[in-house]
């Protein structure tokens, strides 16, 4: 039962992830018709929001080491810490949360960037170039990525108020084996938050009405004389930020590199594509039973029956989807369905 | 095909196997006559052009064929470990596995045509790249790659001398240096051969029409399945033989080569040069090789000789400007540059071509008479 229960818990916060980058591609797809190779780069970028703004709150002065008397001793001392001392120590400590608010504006504009400049263009084409395009700008983004901040991960603390583990087992009356750090369940809360926003925004705003009549039928709304083009590229700026966030978020369970994007990406199209095309709802669950299938999979005792299962079961579980649904769990019928 | 196509073809080949047989000559004034660069150039030239072949002729977009390449390098250096050095076992093995490979993932996912056949192809490779890191290690030696030693069998080799490694040879001849790239160049040749036999036979054609409208193809009673099988395979074949190539030349075989980067590389020669044109693959697959080559080794005390002809602040902004694109950062010239293209060259450098020559016929035909508009002539029909 421990063991059910830990990998459940194992399989959230990579199934918020995946949820949450799906999403994103599901947007795009659902919205402009765009497949974007792209939305990897895009958690990375956000990601490295985290760690820009952790270099520049962390940006210091040599300053006397008064501790070593034996010798003129220098450290490195953040401004912000001779500036406001205690305080600013907090504020670096909560580089990752704060990034959030960093992450935000820059991504929305990264996002209206991208759409205006590059995708736009692209509607009319096919999917193959888009891909390419957007591939191509994939790896434009993450080489520049790779100038600045280099090829090795940043690893990023999580303020140390959260850094322990829960003990999740005495929580739900389980024992106390059953440990969990913190972090990853603020990381899966936060992506249901996430989620839950996006599905109000489209739900129960009118702004979210009109754009999903555009997406049902984008010629009618814009015969009404909704510029539904711009909605949509707004839209698009809404998944580069849901993108960039769970970038942000993920920094303290994996050290960020500039080709974490690319690992992102095949693993959230092959969601999406279970989840079914243009399915938002479809993409956030195929997240979480992805996620979980996948650390239910790593599991020893599955390990022995089936040797290797952890590395592919995601590929697998794709392939059989695609061959018997093609148009995944939950996606309407006719979308994509050849 | 008109008798006149055909004598045409026959002096494209000939003047296809006098450049590529002279390829150190004409390209050592650019500083890429060495046999390490000019084998690449003409295996990565077989992989762009079979690749080409599903590609270009079928528009089924594979973003897994690297697994290929990679099952035809693990067959070649199993064939070196345990039959012999001789590289035409290698070859027959490294074609023949990767074309088993690719008959069953191909009729899997060739159940599924665009976005979902290019995922597909995806997990397929992305499944091999795992395994091959992960369970499979008995047969691919994992993270290390596969390699050959001392101890291995070769049981159809005479007993070893000496303590060195063995190197590949074609019964006896030695395949390094310039040996080893005639030899690739003139598979480069056959390879070739066979892929504008099929641009120009009825198969290609059926091809054709499958990549224009699919849907017609099959109302006319046509089942297009078996076709587009064969070009998958084919395609895997000549991945596999790039594969062993990669192997011939250089005895190892890792999983890296099985990533779908590589794959990603592979559509980048194609897309570069030119979909679905004879040529398009292999210059694209040359000018990718080449320029990895050549900009990678370049640092900034290169580029400061370079540019050192400038006044010295203006050598100093160039450089400053050029450094992140050369070294460690040529992908980003490489991504850039198929953005470029993507977006204003479709058809890749063969459509830049055909447009700078038509520019030129209407150019002189207007100035001479005020002949129609110049059809432009295209190198193949693709």
């Amino acid at each position: 039962m421990d063991d059910i229960v830990i990998q459940i818990l194992n399989g959230l916060d990579k199934g918020g992830a995946y949820a949450l980058i799906a999403l994103g591609l599901t947007l795009a797809f659902g919205t402009l018709g765009i497949v974007n190779f792209a939305h990897g780069a895009l958690f990375m970028l956000g990601a490295f929001c985290a760690v820009s703004l952790q270099k520049i709150l962390t940006i210091s002065q040599k300053v006397r080491d008064p501790s070593i008397t034996f010798f003129e001793a220098y450290k490195e001392t953040p401004y912000l810490e001779i500036w406001w001392g205690d305080a600013g120590l907090k504020i670096i400590e909560y580089s990752v949360p704060l990034s959030i608010l960093l992450a935000i504006p820059v991504m929305m504009l990264i996002g209206i960037a991208m759409e205006r400049g590059l995708i736009r263009f692209f509607y009319k084409r096919s999917h193959a170039e888009q891909i390419l395009v957007t591939f191509g700008l994939a790896i434009v983004i993450q080489e520049i990525i790779r100038h600045f901040f280099g090829a090795n991960p940043i690893p990023q603390a999580a303020p140390d108020f959260v850094s322990g583990s829960a003990n999740v087992g005495a929580l739900l009356g389980l024992g106390d084996t059953l440990v969990y750090p913190w972090w990853r369940m603020i990381y899966f809360v936060f992506a249901m938050v996430i989620i839950g926003g996006v599905f109000a925004f489209l739900q129960f705003t009118t702004y979210g009405m009109v754009v999903r009549a555009g997406m049902a039928d984008r010629d009618t709304v814009g015969l009404l004389g909704i510029n539904i083009q711009r909605r949509f590229t707004i839209v698009f700026a809404l998944a580069a930020v849901v993108a960039g966030l769970a970038g942000v978020m993920y920094t303290p369970v994996l050290p960020p590199d500039y080709h974490m994007g690319m690992d992102f990406l095949v693993l959230s199209f092959v969601v999406v594509v279970v989840g079914g095309m243009g399915s938002l709802p479809g993409a956030v669950a195929a997240g979480f039973l992805l996620g979980i299938l996948q650390s239910f999979s790593s599991m020893n005792e599955i390990k022995d029956i089936l040797p290797g299962i952890d590395q592919i079961i995601i590929y697998l579980v794709a392939v059989v989807i695609l061959l018997v649904r093609p148009r995944g769990l939950m996606g309407r019928k006719g979308v994509m369905e050849t | 095909m008109s008798i006149q196509s055909t004598r045409k073809d026959i002096l494209l080949m000939v003047a296809f196997t006098a450049a590529v047989l002279t390829m150190p000559i004409w390209l050592s004034p650019i500083g890429a006559a060495y046999p390490d660069l000019l084998q690449k150039f003409a295996i990565f030239g077989i992989f762009a052009i079979g690749f080409n072949i599903l590609f270009g002729l079928t528009g089924y977009l594979s973003f897994g064929h690297a697994a290929f390449l990679g099952v035809g390098s693990y067959a070649a250096v199993w064939s070196f470990k345990l039959l012999t050095m001789n590289v035409l076992p290698a070859m027959f093995f490294g074609i023949i596995i990767a074309g088993l490979f690719a008959v069953l993932i191909g009729f899997i996912s060739l159940r599924r045509s665009g976005i979902y056949f290019s995922i597909l192809t995806l997990a397929f490779a992305q499944m091999s790249y795992n395994m091959a890191y992960s369970v499979l290690t008995p047969i691919t030696n994992g993270e290390t790659g596969l390699q050959l030693s001392q101890s291995d069998p070769r049981i159809l080799d005479a007993a070893m001398e000496g303590t060195g490694l063995p190197s590949t040879d074609l019964f006896g001849m030695s395949l390094s240096g310039y040996p080893g790239f005639y030899f690739c160049g003139v598979l480069l040749i056959i390879a070739f051969y066979i892929s504008l036999r099929i641009f120009r036979s009825p198969f290609g054609l059926k091809l054709a029409a499958i990549k224009s409208n699919q849907k017609r193809m099959s109302y006319t009673g046509f089942n297009t399945r078996p076709y587009l099988l064969a070009a998958f395979v084919i395609s895997g074949m000549y991945a596999g033989l790039a594969g062993s190539l990669l192997a011939v030349t250089d005895p190892l075989a890792g999983a890296e080569r099985m990533q779908w980067t590589a794959s990603g590389e592979v559509v980048l020669m194609t897309i570069l040069g030119g979909v679905g044109t004879l040529f398009g693959p292999l210059l694209g697959a040359g000018l990718i090789k080449y320029f990895e080559n050549i900009f990678s080794s370049y640092n900034e005390q290169v580029l400061h000789q370079m540019f050192g002809f400038l006044p010295d602040f203006l050598e100093n902004i160039m450089v400053f400007i050029v450094n992140p694109f050369v070294g460690e950062g040529w992908s980003l010239t490489l991504g850039a540059l198929f953005m470029v293209v993507v977006i204003f060259l479709p058809g890749g450098i063969m459509e830049g071509l055909g447009r700078i020559w038509t520019w030129i016929k209407k150019d002189r035909s207007k100035s001479a008479d005020d002949s129609g508009p110049v059809i432009k002539e295209r190198t193949s029909e693709g």
